[in-house]
């Protein structure tokens, strides 16, 4: 072994002890309440420094009820409170609330419906001004207003007679039980009332570009177009904050995006993260650490079940015979994304191992299909009754991963008389109504399935989700079973979380049965930080990969 | 010359009119629209996301629509931006100044190197120099700006680390030799195309004044080649550049698109394409109709101007 070799291995075992102690195996040491471990440095007496977060989408939405995307979360999670949040292993955790409502510790009614929340004492928001209940009532109410811009109304929409007992109390009553709601709530942050209410309208109000919250960061400066400044919030309630700046750099392309992490002009790599195909240059980067970070969204093919060609099972089943899904992992994808069977995460305490694997077996879909009736036609493609297995597959135009998985797909239906054409569409088309109105007939799409860790999957899979037939939800398959439905309600009203479980264990067994969509692959993200910043956590629960950066420090 | 204005003006508003309504049914009919951006979103219902479109208006006929938005502007209300709740010439006027300065100083260099190789390649006309010029235009022209800016950001940034990988300064450092430092790169990339460009047209019209006959006059009256170029050719060689120079303006905010994205810039060019991709419309048409008055006036400014330095020209 050379010299250089030698040094090189050193890097990766080091890297590679790093990566445990940074959140990788968080689970196995369950060490700080949110993440931070027992052995790492520890951080500076007082906030000392600047880290600077490279993201491909620029942060725009500062009020964090209004309408937002993905990137917004980042500035939401480090400037404001949420009444809980969601930890690295899913276990909610009280964040502005003193403790979590159970029906065990009497926050939560027998039936579901009566809600008691307590809230710390010691809050402040960035002005000065205590947080009170008050400000929860505010919030909570001002979600649900007809001319508010606010992005889900989801569970929030079930609140009545919001009542505040006291400044730290504050009690509700829900239209039906619904025990999702306390993740929902995880992801809903609290906002000042003293300065929202003067305003005649929350949409256009100065707060909203310069916003107040109670975290552990404060606003500081936008420059638009390029980055967003926050600072220390020296007040903080909760842990830290450590450094002086916490910076959001907006970087346009992901390449250069890349290049930037390559070259130090960015600290940390953010959302949308480091492509799977620079994993293997990236990793091994010196002074860079790189890991790979399970997400909660899997990569799917979505059939559209209102086609004719896909309402026999036999079909789906042999559809999914056909896809060679380890090439598609280890091939295309670089081995980054891992193998799943279900729409639920792998990390997740409702994940069912014991469902059936998935195999590459051409043989065994054409047996299937012959057997189902469908015949090949004069071309090779197979028909049945007059329909010919042929279809569309859609996904975003531009997205070179999915383009060459199709391709690949495309080949191996091929081998079975199935015909695949690709017909991708810009991002504004494929998931407008094009998406929502299930005009498709395939379309290759990630989706996070779960609000938080809540394993409740009623908007994607209940009958009454179809938005195609009236319905309200996202269940854009068009999937429709009994069985699956009795299960989603029940899940629904369930807040224990043994007896749910069993539940949505059997909802997995019932839609790998289905096959509503083909799994890929659980996407996994590729994260990356320069060494020397410490306390850095991932969390496949949120959004975002600066949900905590409360915590984070130079060494 | 008010006789003129008035009807430049007239024509102006009327093309401002078509330049409108052309983009605003053009924006429509691409489906899909601001809300695809949220149908991925855990939890989010087809309700909220119909409630959203209400709110932003976005459920009226499209006519109704396009006459609230001109009755707005027409009254000096350019709309608000979907994506961040703030007026559209905020939104704007925050990103200004970057595409400014990185025009500014690319036209700088394209107008002061292009107007050099121009002269250069007619008066040393089949030199060396002017085969490698005329090469190099083509080379130039025909390679795109965003593979000259990711060579430039591998060679000088990643390679060599003399010059930063984009953005327009440090995070932290706001002094002027900073911003002249990241300047360098995306300027000259932006630059090269314009070089081009203003290069051949220069050869052009220098070629074209050498021959005419106060040149040779000049020459039999004993006047120096050195002031016969510079006075008598490059004076008049540069009257159709002014007019040149006004259709160019807003290429060159095309141009910034792409610099704008491969270098990080926070401009207007990065502003119109992220705007155009969460379909936020009122900034793109508030973009669109800036580039159309831009436009109109560099067209308009370039006229005045050669009718002011060429007293054959009567503006009627």
């Amino acid at each position: 072994m050379t010299k250089n070799e030698f040094l090189k291995s050193g890097y990766s075992r080091r890297a590679a002890l790093r990566l445990f102690a940074a959140g990788g195996a968080a689970g196995l040491f369950a060490p700080h309440l949110l993440g931070r471990p027992a052995f790492a440095q520890t951080p500076p007496a007082a906030p000392t420094g600047r880290i600077i977060v490279g993201i491909s989408q620029e942060p725009t939405v500062f009020n964090p009820l209004m309408a937002h995307i993905e990137v917004d979360d980042g500035v939401h999670f480090s400037m404001f409170d949420a009444l809980f949040r969601i930890d690295p292993q899913g276990v909610i955790v009280p964040n502005l609330a003193a403790e979590v409502p159970t029906q065990a510790n009497g926050g939560i009614s027998e039936d579901g419906l009566s809600w008691r929340i307590r809230l710390r004492d010691d809050v402040r928001w960035h002005d000065g001004e205590a947080f009170t209940a008050e400000d929860v009532k505010f919030t909570l109410e001002l979600i649900t207003k007809p001319d508010f811009r606010a992005w889900r109304t989801t569970g929030h929409a079930l609140l009545r007679d919001i009542a505040v007992v006291s400044p730290t109390e504050i009690t509700w009553r829900m239209e039906r039980a619904f025990a999702p709601y306390l993740s929902f709530l995880t992801e809903t942050f609290i906002v000042p009332r003293h300065i929202l209410e003067k305003e005649a309208d929350p949409n256009t109000a100065a707060f909203n570009q310069a916003p107040i919250g109670t975290g552990a960061f404060k606003w500081g400066k936008r420059i638009a177009g390029d980055h967003l400044e926050l600072v220390a919030n020296p007040d903080y309630f909760g842990e830290g904050p450590y450094i002086e700046q916490l910076i959001f750099k907006y970087i346009p392309d992901m390449t250069v995006l890349y290049t930037q992490f390559r070259s130090g002009d960015i600290d940390l790599v953010g959302q949308a993260y480091i492509t799977p195909d620079n994993y293997e240059e990236a990793r091994n980067l010196p002074g860079r650490v790189v890991t790979l970070v399970p997400k909660g969204s899997v990569e799917s093919i979505y059939l559209n079940l209102e086609r004719p060609q896909f309402k026999d099972r036999a079909v789906r089943e042999a559809l999914y015979l056909a896809i060679d899904r380890h090439a598609i992992i280890d091939g295309l994808n670089y081995g980054v994304p891992g193998m799943t069977e279900t729409f639920m995460p792998l990390q997740s305490y409702y994940h069912n191992p014991d469902l059936p694997k998935h195999e590459f077996n051409l043989d065994r879909a054409r047996q299937l299909l012959d057997e189902a009736g469908w015949v090949p036609g004069a071309d090779g493609i197979r028909v049945k009754d007059g329909v010919r297995l042929s279809f569309k597959n859609s996904t975003t135009s531009g997205a070179h991963l999915r383009e060459q998985a199709q391709q690949f797909i495309q080949q191996t239906f091929a081998e079975i008389g199935v015909e695949m054409t690709i017909e991708n569409l810009p991002s504004a088309v494929m998931w407008g109504d094009f998406w929502s109105q299930s005009q498709f007939d395939t379309a290759m799409v990630g989706i996070t399935y779960l609000i938080g860790a809540d394993p409740d999957v009623t908007n994607r899979f209940h009958t009454k989700a179809i938005v195609a037939k009236g319905g309200s939800g996202s269940n854009n398959a068009q999937y429709s079973d009994a069985e699956v439905d009795a299960l989603l309600e029940e899940g629904s009203r369930t807040f224990d979380p043994e007896a749910r479980r069993k539940i949505y264990f059997r909802v997995q067994e019932l839609i790998r049965r289905d096959l509503p969509f083909l799994p890929l692959f659980a996407n996994t993200l590729v994260y990356g930080h320069k060494e020397g910043i410490e306390g850095y956590v991932p969390n496949g629960n949120t959004r975002t990969e600066s949900w905590h950066a409360a915590g984070w420090f130079r060494a | 010359m008010p006789a003129f204005l008035l009807k430049r003006l007239m024509q102006s508003v009327m093309l401002l009119v078509i330049v409108s309504i052309v983009g605003f049914v053009v924006l429509n009919l691409i489906p899909g629209g601001p809300m695809a951006q949220y149908a991925l979103d855990p939890g989010m219902t087809q309700e909220d996301m119909n409630r959203l479109a209400e709110q932003l208006g976005l459920n009226r006929p499209l006519w109704v629509q396009y006459l609230d938005w001109i009755w707005r502007l027409v009254q000096g209300d350019w709309g608000t931006s979907f994506r961040d709740g703030s007026p559209v010439l905020d939104v704007i006027g925050r990103h200004v100044f970057a595409t400014l300065l990185l025009m500014g100083s690319s036209t700088v260099i394209a107008v002061a190197v292009g107007t050099w190789i121009g002269i250069r390649g007619a008066t040393h006309r089949y030199s060396t120099f002017d085969y490698l010029a005329t090469v190099g235009a083509m080379i130039a022209l025909s390679i795109p700006t965003f593979w000259f800016g990711l060579i430039g950001i591998y060679v000088f940034s990643l390679k060599l680390g003399w010059l930063p990988a984009g953005n327009m300064y440090t995070i932290g450092d706001g002094s002027v030799l900073n911003y002249l430092h990241h300047l360098i790169m995306p300027s000259t990339v932006l630059a090269l195309v314009h070089i081009a460009i203003w290069s051949r047209f220069m050869r052009a019209a220098t070629l074209d004044a050498i021959s005419q006959e106060f040149v040779k006059t000049a020459r039999a009256k004993g006047v120096g080649e050195r002031r016969v170029i510079l006075k008598h050719v490059v004076g008049n060689a540069l009257l159709p550049m002014i007019t040149l120079a006004g259709v160019q303006l807003p290429s060159l905010l095309t141009g910034a698109l792409v610099t704008e994205t491969v270098f990080t810039w926070p401009g207007m060019g990065r502003l119109f394409l992220d705007s155009l991709g969460y379909s936020d419309y009122p900034v793109v048409m508030g973009l669109l109709i800036f580039s159309a008055i831009l436009t109109i006036a560099g067209n308009l400014i370039a006229d005045i101007v050669v009718a002011l330095v060429d007293p054959r020209i009567r503006l009627a």
